[in-house]
């Protein structure tokens, strides 16, 4: 892999890769962040990797559009309403149980 | 709508009825329900000569026919993209079998007759219950069929859950469950027998024609077999029976040992070995020693109950063996015999059923070293219950007779595809069981009518009312009938069967 | 042909006891119990009159020749094409001698039931029972194929059943009952495998003559109401179907298929004759009401047995091992019972074993006899036909002294013969018919058995025949002299009464009948094969035969007619013996040992036992098992969100790395 970047030009492989790499990020963030900010501010990256591919693609595959870059910005306006509604909800555990590890909220146990 | 439509829905319509009386009127209920069950025998009785009137023609020509010749047809399309229709026909088996539900259902309503808990509902299920096994008996569309089926199996866990004595809950669910699988095998069954006609129709006759290869039918058949198996108490998997029915209520365990268990043997029947006779063959000797245990253990089983519904349920197993051993004898003569037997083990087993839920509700008792000397108290009960005790064991005269005659020597004479020797082994092994049958019947019936009388309570206990004795006498009078007169019942079933037996060769 | 009215008609014969039987049951019975006991007489009466006629017509119709008939018969059941049963009506000189017997000793015993019965509870319910009896066996007589034999041979098994637990609230009666109905069930299994062997080659034999030579089938279907069919006697019976039966393969070591149909057949004759080992019912099923003992435990029922083996006759012949076995198993049943009856005290029970006795005697004589030489066959038929009158006689006799006595012992009787001298005299009388004193009815009958088997060199069964001709008169001769002479031993004797007409004068007609029954010349009516021609006594073997039954007669007189003495020192003396004798050998209680330690404990509790714990147990673990599961299962079930994202990750790379694999 390290051949290919480094053989070629920067151009779509770059991009994508480095997409990856955040999405990967975010992902194990997701998964072994024990605060809530922290999980989701992981999820955050990958949301950004999401968008990150989006305008990479537009710009590469169909360059005279712009259909990518509003995708990426209607993407960045939900994940701030999200973050907001997020924030609100962990507000909301923490009055409850003074805590927002995300480990003891535990109610859809079977 | 034609009669067949009426059949099947006359116990919807009285349920209907019910449903709209208000509850507090139990004794209402049971009357709009007798009536509209003795409107449905009066029906039945139409039908039947209605049958006659228009199939005793073609008798003869049946000989050779291998396809099944429907009467009083009723057709319309129902999904039709799917090629489902709502199609309704009888044969003499049907014809046969419907005779035998109306019967038992008729008596089964009277022998409730004292039923005060819920007695709404009660009779709600039980006639729903009903309207499937008719719908079971008539249809000819596979999908109808199994919805009628389902109709048929699943009110029983109400009725026995919420009716039923001892442990109830534990007996319904796992009948329940048991049938389920049954179901789910059937229907897979049934669906494979749909795709590979090529999925266009439901239609059993069309899919009768179709030529399944070899190699599918070897699968197919014994997940239909084994499914409606379930149902016919096959071994090993007839333990619902006796749980199931020694914590039924009288009338379901009267419908379910008397007609629900008939489903088994008449779908594997009309669904197995009609449109898969070559799985038939190749599978033929194994459920044959399946039902020669049936026979064998369930008489032994029956030995040593201590309780009179285990014990009819046994000899049930026993019995309903005697069905699917007639079955897969593949011949004329065995699947004679299984149709009698399932007309014969229906009236039978009905009959003692609710003879012993109407003595259970003199004595409160069912253990059978409990009770003793009734018969000077109970005259009436003793007398019928020693007709259907001389009937299971297969005295001449009564019904059990004609059919286990027919098997035995079904079995006796094989047939061309199987070792006459391992038929004739197994024969004999069934055979051993008439023995059997006398020393369970015997044993268990002089313990509780003959002797002195044990309790001193009975003393005081009273001999059948009128409803009681006309639902007995019913059952002893048509268990007579078919064992004295029993070429009425072989001209019907007879030619219907040819079909069966002819697509085999 | 000129048929009569009731040739014509001979379904009458069975059919007037069975509509009495229905009407009795249904209608009069809880009407009127005097009426049931008048009604059910009555019309076994008139069936006797019908067959008495019946055999009138018979015998002026059919002269010399003696065609067997089937003046009326309906298809029954039919299992296929050339295979169905017909109920029908047989008329052959065998059969019209068992009408004559049934009906004669029925409606006797019908009569003396009014007498004896009366006051009972269960009157009317006892009338009916002995009308459905006498349908069935005469329905047994007249059968004209073995299904028809089969399902009224149940059937009088069913009523037997009935009558023996007629007292229902005792104990001892209703296991009697059982017993009696258990064990002969358990022979007729044989029965009906026996059938089903014949049947099917039955049937293929029929397949091979309507090909081959229908001539021979239309030979049997002269004289039949219905087309012949492979189980009608007449079928089995006829030479070409017999020749083609020992074509038949054989099993292993040797036994032909026919051999086995043939023992199997005879294994249910002798659980019905109650032929050793199959005869631990009789003497139990004393227990039901003496006419009832006399009726059908004496005279009738048991007798079908022999009626079987002489119907089938012919094809017993042909397989020569499956007669000798008819032979032997009767000797030895002869010897055995009459051992057994010289230490029995219950006067019944002596009586009981006496019929096993003499029913071997009509075992053996049928056993005897060849297709070449069948004299065993008629003084088989000849001893039935005397020994229904003189057993009938001494049953309704014990039971008039019963009635008087209120006791079976005979060590309770005593003195009776100036009391009740009507019962004497017609007891006695009934005595030396059965010890074979001549001119008396048994004589003739058991000189014929001992020729016939002597005549076909049989001399052990002839020893056997001939050391029981000494043995009968003993134990006879003892209850007699027990009972009527000596002193009054009990109040129940002091105070004993003659019974009422209605039961003295059925005494009577027997002893009439078993005094000039014997004079009945049976060999020009009853016969297989040729004509007999008329048999006269053999003297060289009737003297020595009268000299032994005198020799039984004279050590009884010795040891019971007067002091008591000598027996108990005999008894002594004899010891264990003695002991195991009266005992009855202990077949009993082997049985009662088979059945309670061995199917019992052994097969049938372990199958209940298997089938709760083990069977219904597996499909409970099935059920156990999917909760089990699905418990097991809710633990992936955290609650935490990241674990079910990590597990949704890892299943999503899982997918698209197998989706990469396969799409390359």
């Amino acid at each position: 892999m390290v051949e290919l970047l480094s053989n070629n030009p920067p151009g779509i492989w770059h991009w994508l890769i480095l997409s990856t790499i955040l999405f990967s990020i975010g992902l194990y963030g997701v998964l072994i962040r024990k605060s809530a900010v922290g999980v989701l501010m992981s999820a955050e990256l990958m949301l950004n990797a999401a968008v990150l591919n989006f305008v990479v693609f537009n710009h590469f595959v169909k360059p005279f559009t712009i259909d990518g870059e509003l995708m990426g910005i209607f993407i960045i306006a939900v994940a701030a309403a999200e973050a907001v509604v997020a924030m609100a909800i962990f507000v909301a555990i923490f009055k409850h149980k003074k805590s927002i590890d995300i480990t003891h909220i535990e109610t859809m146990k079977g | 709508m034609g009669i067949l439509s009426w059949i099947v829905y006359i116990p919807f319509i009285t349920a209907v009825f019910v449903v709209f009386t208000p509850a507090p009127k139990w004794y209402l209920i049971r009357w709009i329900s007798t009536v509209g069950t003795g409107i449905h025998l009066i029906l039945t009785a139409v039908l039947t000569w209605k049958y006659w009137q228009v199939a005793s023609p073609d008798f003869s020509s049946m000989k050779t026919a291998t396809l099944t010749k429907l009467y009083l047809v009723e057709r319309f399309p129902w999904f039709e993209s799917w090629g489902i229709d709502y199609y309704l026909g009888v044969d003499g088996i049907s014809v046969s079998m419907i005779i035998l539900t109306s019967i038992v259902i008729f008596t089964g309503v009277m022998a409730s007759w004292h039923v005060k808990n819920r007695t709404k509902e009660f009779y709600v299920l039980l006639l729903v219950l009903v309207t499937g096994v008719f719908g079971v008996f008539v249809s000819f569309d596979i999908f109808l069929f199994f919805v009628f089926y389902e109709l048929a199996v699943l009110p029983m866990y109400l009725l026995i859950g919420i009716w039923g004595t001892g442990p109830k809950e534990y007996s319904a669910m796992k009948l329940t469950i048991m049938l389920m699988a049954g179901s789910a095998l059937i229907l897979i069954g049934f669906l494979a027998l749909y795709n590979g006609a090529g999925g266009q129709t439901f239609d059993l006759l069309e899919l009768s024609k179709v030529d399944y290869p070899k190699s599918f039918q070897i699968w197919v058949f014994p997940l239909i077999f084994v499914g409606f198996g379930i149902l016919g108490a096959l071994y090993p998997f007839h333990t619902w029976s006796p749980d199931g029915h020694a914590s039924a209520p009288t009338a379901v365990s009267m419908l379910h040992a008397g007609v629900l268990m008939k489903l088994g043997g008449y779908g594997a029947l009309r669904m197995g070995i009609y449109v898969l006779p070559e799985g038939a063959k190749y599978w033929a000797l194994f459920f044959m020693a399946l039902t020669t245990i049936n026979i064998i253990y369930g008489a032994f089983g029956a030995v040593m109950q201590k309780d009179l519904k285990y014990f009819t349920a046994y000899s049930s197993v026993s019995h309903c063996g005697f069905v699917l051993f007639g079955l897969v004898t593949l011949n004329l003569i065995g699947m004679k015999g299984a149709v009698i037997q399932m007309f014969s083990h229906g009236i039978m087993t009905a009959l003692f059923f609710s003879l012993i839920g109407m003595v259970y509700g003199r004595t409160h008792t069912r253990i059978i070293d409990d009770m003793g000397g009734l018969a000077k108290i109970m005259p009436w009960f003793t007398t019928c219950f020693y007709v259907g005790g001389l009937a299971s064991l297969g005295l001449p005269g009564l019904s059990g007779f004609v059919a286990e005659s027919h098997v035995f020597l079904a079995g006796f004479f094989g047939n061309p595809w199987h070792d006459l020797g391992i038929m004739r082994f197994l024969t004999i092994l069934a055979t051993m069981s008439i023995v059997v049958t006398a020393v369970y019947v015997l044993r268990g019936l002089a313990k509780v009518f003959q002797g002195p009388i044990k309790n001193p309570e009975f003393a005081k206990l009273t001999d059948a009312d009128i409803t009681e004795r006309i639902s007995t006498g019913v059952l002893v009078f048509t268990m007579a009938a078919v064992g004295m007169l029993p070429w009425y019942l072989i001209d019907l079933i007879e030619s219907s069967l040819m079909p069966f037996v002819n697509r085999l060769h | 042909m000129n048929e009569g009215f009731i040739l014509s008609n001979a379904w009458l014969i069975p059919a007037i006891p069975l509509i009495s039987f229905f009407l009795v049951g249904m209608f009069i019975r809880p009407a009127s119990k005097q009426a049931a006991g008048l009604v059910a007489t009555s019309a076994v009466f008139l069936s006797a009159a019908c067959a008495y006629m019946l055999a009138w017509e018979y015998y002026q119709a059919f002269a010399p020749e003696y065609q067997s008939i089937v003046p009326w018969s309906i298809e029954w059941l039919r299992y296929q094409e050339f295979l169905s049963v017909s109920v029908g009506v047989l008329v052959d000189p065998t059969s019209i001698l068992l009408m004559v017997v049934v009906t004669t000793v029925s409606s006797l015993v019908h009569l003396y039931s009014i007498g004896y019965m009366h006051g009972e509870e269960g009157y009317g319910r006892y009338f009916t029972y002995l009308n459905l009896f006498t349908f069935s066996m005469l329905g047994l007589v007249v059968a004209p194929n073995i299904m028809q034999m089969f399902v009224c041979w149940e059937l009088v098994g069913a009523s037997s059943f009935l009558l023996i637990g007629y007292y229902y609230d005792k104990p001892s009666a209703v296991s009697a009952s059982k017993k009696a109905f258990i064990v002969t069930r358990f022979a007729d299994l044989g029965f009906l495998l026996g059938i089903l062997i014949l049947g099917y080659f039955g049937y293929h034999v029929y397949g091979v003559l309507s090909d081959s030579s229908t001539s021979v089938l239309a030979e049997m279907n002269q004289y039949s109401s219905t087309a012949i069919q492979p189980f009608d006697f007449k079928f089995l019976n006829h030479p070409a179907v017999i020749a083609q039966f020992a074509d038949q393969g054989s099993l292993l070591g040797g036994i032909s298929m026919l051999t086995l149909a043939m023992v199997l057949i005879f294994a249910g004759a002798a659980g019905k004759s109650a032929m050793f080992p199959l005869h631990i019912w009789l003497p139990d099923a004393m227990e039901g009401p003496t006419p009832v003992s006399a009726l059908i435990h004496a005279a009738t029922m048991v007798v079908a047995g022999v009626y079987l083996v002489a119907r089938l006759f012919p094809v017993y012949a042909a397989s020569g091992s499956a007669l000798l076995i008819v032979a032997y198993i009767g000797a030895f049943t002869c010897l055995f019972a009459a051992v057994i009856g010289c230490t029995q005290d219950d006067i019944k029970r002596v009586l009981a074993f006496s019929t096993l006795s003499q029913l071997g005697y009509m075992m053996l004589s049928l056993g005897v006899a060849t297709m070449a030489h069948p004299l065993g066959y008629t003084a088989s038929l000849f001893h039935l036909f005397t020994h229904a009158f003189f057993k009938a006689l001494l049953f309704l006799g014990a039971g008039s002294v019963i009635h008087a006595v209120h006791s079976n012992e005979i060590w309770d009787m005593g003195g009776l013969k100036r009391k009740m001298p009507v019962t004497h005299i017609t007891f006695l009388i009934a005595t030396i018919a059965i010890a074979g004193i001549p001119p008396f009815a048994g004589f003739f009958s058991k000189d014929e058995i001992l020729a016939a088997a002597l005549g076909n060199h049989h001399q052990i069964i002839f020893g056997i025949g001939l050391l029981v001709a000494g043995l009968t008169p003993f134990y006879m001769f003892r209850i007699y002299f027990v009972t009527f002479w000596g002193p009054h031993r009990t109040e129940g004797a002091e105070h004993a009464h003659e019974s009422p007409p209605v039961m003295l004068l059925p005494l009577a007609i027997l002893a009439v009948l078993a005094v000039i029954a014997g004079f009945v010349p049976m060999a020009s009516f009853v016969h297989i094969g040729e004509p007999l021609g008329h048999h006269g006594i053999n003297w060289a073997i009737a003297i020595p035969a009268i000299l032994v039954a005198l020799t039984g007669i004279g050590v009884a007189w010795f040891l019971y007619a007067g002091n008591q003495d000598r027996v108990s020192k005999l008894v002594q003396n004899l010891g264990v013996v003695y002991r195991v004798i009266k005992d009855k050998f202990y077949i009993d209680e082997v049985y009662l040992f088979i059945t309670h330690n061995f199917i019992f404990k052994y097969i049938s509790r372990p199958i209940a036992w298997f089938d709760r714990n083990v069977v219904d147990g597996s499909m409970n673990l099935t059920g156990w098992a999917t909760r089990m599961s699905g418990w097991i299962l809710s633990h992936m079930q955290t609650g935490q969100v990241q674990t079910y994202a990590a597990w949704y990750a890892l299943s999503t790379i899982v997918v698209f790395g197998l989706l990469a694999v396969t799409l390359q």
